[in-house]
């Protein structure tokens, strides 16, 4: 039997509820979206359930240590393939465990879980790390990003408590979706029209604030010089600073 | 932001340079009200230099004017380079300017020592004190002590900063003498003798009253240049746990000397900076700190200095091979900790996973043990430690031939350009 949902965390928490309930063992959870169909198994699309979500997640970070009671959300975000069946797996052991079972690390579907867990919290703390802001004309602080996972929504308090005199808009340009702070709150937003490059994020000259590309000049310069050209390691900074992230930062565009 | 200053940061970007730390961790100041900036207590590195360290904190000098004429630094009175002084005013704009676009994680200002230390103090002083109280600014700072500052001043500074520290450079005492001969020994453990108490004190007070003003929170750092002078390795770690258990530094700083003034005979002549030594030294460190390591068990009386061809780790395991093997279902923390090949994760990893089930060779790579090199050093429930009839000389060229043979095979597959 194969489980179909929604995509939602909500709607994956409703089919472990099913499960459960009925006491099915699925051959695979997958999204409606995904789903292309089999021959033989049987296919039954399970509809998100507010309330039966809300207490699996209950009972689940019951079973959780306080530190990882986030883990299998954060693992979800990362939407690998087959993660569904691993978090299943995962809540079965969890639930039947006198214990807290996030160390199993022998097992190999909560080691799958930890990894893809700690993939998302890394790169959470690389938007926090490598988002750059430019001011424009109208006194925002603006910065687009196109982050591998879903992960705009974890780094908000970090940049509210931060920058809290100051307005800033944070975009994610892959899911076309972003956050305004405007001095009280954070709001969600979505452009329509877009005043910025949506590969790189860079704004329009004219959009900008005077001397916000002599700010980037001397950013970009800073980093030339304080490199010690006698210990040169490439390798070692692409490790630390993968490839991918290159094009948002002005210290590696040339303006 | 005009053409002028665009120069003097290049300049004194390129003089602070070889500064190590860039640490922006150990504090978690929060933003009070609506100010700017906070301080994650476990740091955020914002860019990486081509070099691959990383930029956390705006590192630049206020000035690279200096009185001093010493041997190893490039800011050095008699040599001939372009000079430049950042004003209290310009270095706050720039900081707050780049604080503001996320680029840096807070200011780490140092300075050469002009007209006498006490006006230097002051005027970096006056930068912190600005941007606190000024920008109503919570990110990090790291303030450099001048040597020979009055104590009042240090006082104040530290209560505007995050970590401040001093550099000692040189380790020994009749080394110092000869390479600056205008500095002594006591005049840089006595900023550091300072802030120390400074930070005791604070906590103290901070017992009884939960609002009394900081002092440098995150304490106080230092560095070592290895290898322009002939200390061995021995000294330089003795010296390092001293600072650690003593001085109760947060950490000392290693910096394989690069040969900035190579006209000056009092200094050896190399091409290129001991990369691999100051690596060794690192590890070191990291064994103390880490992994419950004592100076004297890495480096002794018999062997001073380290082994340059494998980590200090799996020298301590070859010399003290009737440790081993260590059983991973059974030993505990410290013993799993100083198997070759397993860090701390995989050790604490180890330590959770072994409630569950008993631990095969299987479980242990994919948990991120390093087999190639603990597989002579562990034991499990299921193999008897066949390997563990070699001699550790022979343990060891198998080793280091392995990894050779690593070497050469990437060399082989890559095209040669040149």
């Amino acid at each position: 039997m194969i489980l179909l949902y929604d995509g939602s965390f909500e709607g994956f928490l409703s089919v472990i509820f099913e499960c459960y309930a009925h006491k099915i063992e699925p051959e695979d959870i997958c999204t409606e979206e995904m789903f292309q169909g089999t021959m033989f198994s049987e296919k039954i699309t399970v509809p998100t359930h507010k309330q039966h979500a809300h207490r699996v997640w209950k009972g689940w970070q019951h079973k959780l240590s306080r530190e990882l009671n986030q883990l299998p959300f954060l693992a979800f975000l990362s939407g690998e393939k087959g993660i569904e069946m691993r978090l299943l797996h995962f809540a079965r052991l969890s639930f039947a465990s006198p214990i807290t079972v996030e160390g199993n690390y022998g097992d190999e579907q909560v080691l799958a879980i930890r990894k893809a867990s700690r993939r998302v919290t890394q790169e959470a703390m690389r938007m926090i790390e490598f988002v750059r802001f430019q001011l424009t004309r109208d006194g925002i602080y603006f910065s687009g990003i196109r982050p591998r996972y879903d992960v705009l929504p974890m780094t908000l308090k970090h940049f509210k408590d931060r920058f809290a005199d100051q307005r800033w808009l944070l975009y994610d340009m892959k899911r076309d979706y972003g956050f305004y702070y405007n001095l009280e709150g954070v709001e969600e937003v979505t452009l329509n029209d877009k005043a910025f490059n949506v590969t790189d994020s860079k704004v329009q000259p004219d959009m900008l604030e005077e001397g916000e590309e002599a700010y980037q000049r001397l950013w970009a310069n800073y980093c030339e010089n304080i490199t010690i050209k006698e210990r040169l390691n490439l390798k070692c900074q692409k490790n630390h600073m993968p490839r991918r992230y290159w094009k948002f930062l002005p210290e590696k565009k040339v303006l | 932001m005009n053409e002028k200053t665009q120069q003097k940061l290049n300049i004194l970007a390129d003089s602070a340079k070889y500064d190590v730390s860039c640490s922006s961790s150990g504090n978690s100041r929060a933003n009070t009200g609506k100010g700017i900036g906070n301080a994650v207590n476990c740091g955020i590195c914002h860019s990486f230099t081509a070099d691959g360290r990383c930029i956390s904190l705006l590192k630049v000098l206020m000035t690279n004017h200096c009185i001093y004429d010493c041997a190893y630094c490039i800011n050095r009175r008699s040599n001939d380079h372009q000079r430049a002084t950042l004003t209290p005013q310009e270095l706050v704009d720039i900081t707050i300017g780049f604080y503001r676009r996320n680029y840096i994680e807070g200011l780490f200002l140092s300075s050469g020592v002009i007209k006498n230390p006490d006006y230097t103090m002051e005027r970096m002083m006056l930068v912190a004190k600005k941007l606190r109280t000024e920008e109503r600014y919570n990110g990090y700072i790291h303030l450099k002590a001048i040597p020979g500052a009055s104590k009042e001043l240090i006082h104040e500074a530290g209560q505007y900063t995050d970590r401040m520290s001093v550099n000692i450079e040189i380790a020994s005492k009749p080394e110092l003498k000869r390479l600056a001969p205008e500095k002594n020994h006591r005049s840089v453990y006595q900023p550091m003798g300072l802030i120390k108490d400074g930070i005791l004190q604070c906590k103290e007070e901070r017992k009884k009253y939960r609002k009394a003003p900081s002092f440098v929170p995150a304490g106080q750092s230092t560095q070592l240049i290895v290898g322009a002078t002939p200390e061995s390795d021995q000294q330089i770690l003795s010296l390092a746990t001293n600072l650690y258990h003593q001085q109760k530094l947060k950490r000392v700083y290693y910096s394989g000397y690069l040969p900035v003034n190579g006209y000056d005979s009092r200094l050896p002549a190399i091409k290129t900076p001991p990369l691999v030594r100051e690596n060794r030294l690192y590890q070191s460190d990291w064994l103390m700190r880490f992994y419950h390591f004592r100076a004297d068990e890495i480096v002794s009386d018999t062997h001073p200095f380290l082994d340059l061809d494998v980590d200090p780790k799996l020298a301590y395991a070859l010399r003290n091979y009737h440790l081993y093997p260590v059983d991973v279902n059974k030993a505990d923390y410290e013993m799993i900790l100083r198997v070759p090949g397993i860090g701390v994760q995989s050790a604490q990893r180890i330590l959770q996973a072994r409630r569950f089930r008993k631990l095969a060779s299987s479980h242990l790579k994919k948990i991120g043990v390093v087999m190639k090199r603990a597989r002579y050093f562990i034991t499990n429930n299921e193999l008897p430690p066949a390997i563990f009839d070699i001699t550790p000389e022979k343990l060891k060229r198998q080793l280091l031939l392995a990894d050779q043979m690593k070497r050469r095979k990437i060399e082989d597959t890559q095209l040669k350009l040149l």
